[in-house]
């Protein structure tokens, strides 16, 4: 029971990575994107390669998965971020397509089969494969990120990112430098995703594709609508809700999509800014105007 | 020198010649209104000046530097502001965070700097705020700085997109009718707020339908029908310029002939 618990808090810790950094490019940047799972995906198998073929310790592998997942986020961005809404949502899906195709076709990436024997992390002789030290080493990485996010959209920059999701052109107007704006969040949060990746396949130890597709994407993205765009706890909330969910769920297992499905529908009814989203500026307004 | 300097400016979207030839100069520190009826060319005049649209042809200086290339923020380093005739305000924002996104390029520090902000950083975003703060006392909004922008009324949002432009510290502010939808009570206060602004060694280009602000405002007008310049020149000219008379009310004798007098004419008759 206890490993059980520790499996979910660790699985918990890298969606909230996932949702976190997705979160940064809807719900702060105001972009669209359905293509997240690839970048997860490309920081697992990059992490993993560089384990497998050239024996990386772990740290350079997260950190090559990053840089890797990252650089993909830039070529992706530098083109296609001039696109809007439905558009960008394409380029992106088509992204995520993609990838997977590749990590199904690829002779290095072991095809449909994925790899396997993933080595646990070993930091300076500590063996991080007892789950409990995983867990930490999970908690120690969302840790990070939140820092760095919560930082950065509550610097000038976050008042420039939002100001790019309520209007680009009056942003562009005001000095604001968009394009630039767009490209890096995107990287960032590549960067991020990948890094969730890394965590990912040396936990599992074992990868294949059918963990990063569309089915992925969507699951995150449904975090951050159900935690609340543009919140960062809201992600925290969201990504540790639909992790364990499917864990209650599962004795209803052939039911699971259908009262997922009807849960976010009741949602967008009922809380359309999701759970956290939008609350703490009408909270504060309503304090001042008493 | 003048601070801006449109030169030929056309701009065509398909058929229609929404800017045919425009030439004209606003001198630092006067107030110069844009005025003319609908759909002759005002806002896309802003547009292309701002860099939201591109010329078909011709050229804007602002301070001497060539725009013609440049994206609409670099424009905005440049000292280029202006609000919109439907308000944009970042709605998802308080009044005060409006504001301080006008500070956007006051804060030039680092993306790390940023994220690990010293105290050179603290007190740059302190600064911001102050004048933030300050502005929004000047335009009479100061206590609601915590207000979401999108909970003003129509007015105060009016005065909040000034402000914002301000916050930019431009040295050129274009007001797309600033006026537009204000009863005459709030058309009066925003001409004081405007007179106080005009202290601030700025230069203001105005488009608007409200003649009384027009005239009682501003130092020079320039007339645009249909793409056209068709006058330039001060308020007590303008008023009384047949041109323009013909361009607001139209003109009664046989349409061949007001069709032929605007081509043959065209070129503008500054008068000064």
């Amino acid at each position: 029971m206890e490993a059980y618990i520790l499996h979910l808090s660790i699985m918990a810790g890298i969606y909230i990575i996932l949702t976190v950094s997705l979160n940064l490019i809807i719900g702060y940047a105001g972009q669209v994107s359905l293509g997240h799972a690839a970048f997860f995906g490309l920081g697992a198998y990059v992490s993993a390669l560089t384990s497998l073929n050239w024996g990386l310790p772990f740290p350079a592998a997260l950190v090559l998965a990053m840089l890797f997942a990252g650089a993909c986020g830039l070529g992706l961005g530098l083109p296609t971020l001039r696109l809007k809404e439905d558009y960008l949502a394409i380029v992106t899906l088509g992204f995520g397509v993609i990838v997977d195709l590749i990590m199904v076709n690829l002779t290095i990436t072991g095809g449909p089969d994925g790899l396997v024997g993933i080595p646990a992390p070993v930091i300076f002789g500590l063996s991080f494969r007892p789950p409990v030290r995983y867990l930490a080493l999970v908690l120690l990485t969302v840790g990070f990120t939140l820092l760095v996010v919560h930082r950065l959209v509550h610097s000038y920059h976050g008042r420039a990112l939002r100001a790019i999701r309520d209007h680009e052109v009056t942003a562009q107007v005001m000095g604001v430098n968009t394009p630039a704006y767009k490209v890096m969040i995107f990287t960032l949060a590549a960067a991020l995703a990948g890094a969730a990746g890394s965590l990912y396949a040396h936990y599992i130890t074992f990868i294949n594709p059918e963990s990063f597709g569309l089915h992925t994407s969507i699951l995150v993205l449904s975090m951050v609508i159900l935690g609340g765009m543009g919140s960062l706890a809201g992600s925290v909330v969201g990504a540790m809700t639909l992790a364990v969910l499917p864990e209650l769920l599962r004795r209803a297992q052939a039911y699971q999509d259908l009262i997922y499905g009807a849960l976010l529908i009741v949602l967008l009814i009922w809380r359309p800014q999701g759970l956290l989203g939008g609350g703490k500026l009408s909270l504060k307004f309503l304090r001042k105007k008493e | 020198m003048s601070l801006l300097t449109v030169d030929s400016l056309t701009k065509h979207f398909g058929g229609v010649k929404a800017l045919e030839e425009v030439t004209f100069e606003v001198e630092p520190g006067e107030i110069l209104a844009l005025i003319g009826p609908n759909g002759a060319g005002k806002t896309t005049c802003f547009n292309v000046i701002n860099g939201l649209l591109p010329p078909t042809a011709g050229r804007v200086f602002l301070d001497g530097v060539d725009l013609l290339d440049l994206p609409p923020y670099h424009r905005a380093r440049l000292g280029l502001a202006r609000t919109f005739q439907n308000i944009q305000l970042f709605g998802g924002m308080s009044v005060l965070e409006n504001v301080l996104t006008g500070r956007h390029l006051g804060l030039p520090v680092g993306p790390l700097a940023a994220l690990w902000p010293g105290a050179g950083v603290r007190r740059a975003e302190a600064h911001a705020r102050r004048q933030a703060l300050d502005l929004l006392d000047l335009v009479g909004l100061a206590d609601k700085e915590e207000w979401p922008a999108e909970s003003l009324a129509y007015g105060e949002r009016r005065r909040l997109e000034i402000a914002r432009a301000l916050a930019q510290e431009p040295r050129l502010l274009l007001l797309d009718e600033p006026a537009a939808g204000l009863n005459p009570r709030e058309t009066e206060d925003l001409m004081e707020l405007l007179a106080r602004v005009r202290e601030r060694d700025l230069t203001l280009l105005v488009i608007e339908h409200d003649m009384s602000l027009v005239m009682g405002l501003s130092h020079r007008i320039v007339v645009l029908d249909q793409g056209c310049l068709i006058a330039q020149g001060a308020p007590a000219i303008i008023r009384r310029h047949p041109r323009v008379i013909e361009a607001y009310l139209g003109r009664e004798e046989e349409e061949e002939e007001s069709e032929e007098g605007r081509d043959g004419s065209l070129d503008s008759s500054p008068i000064q």
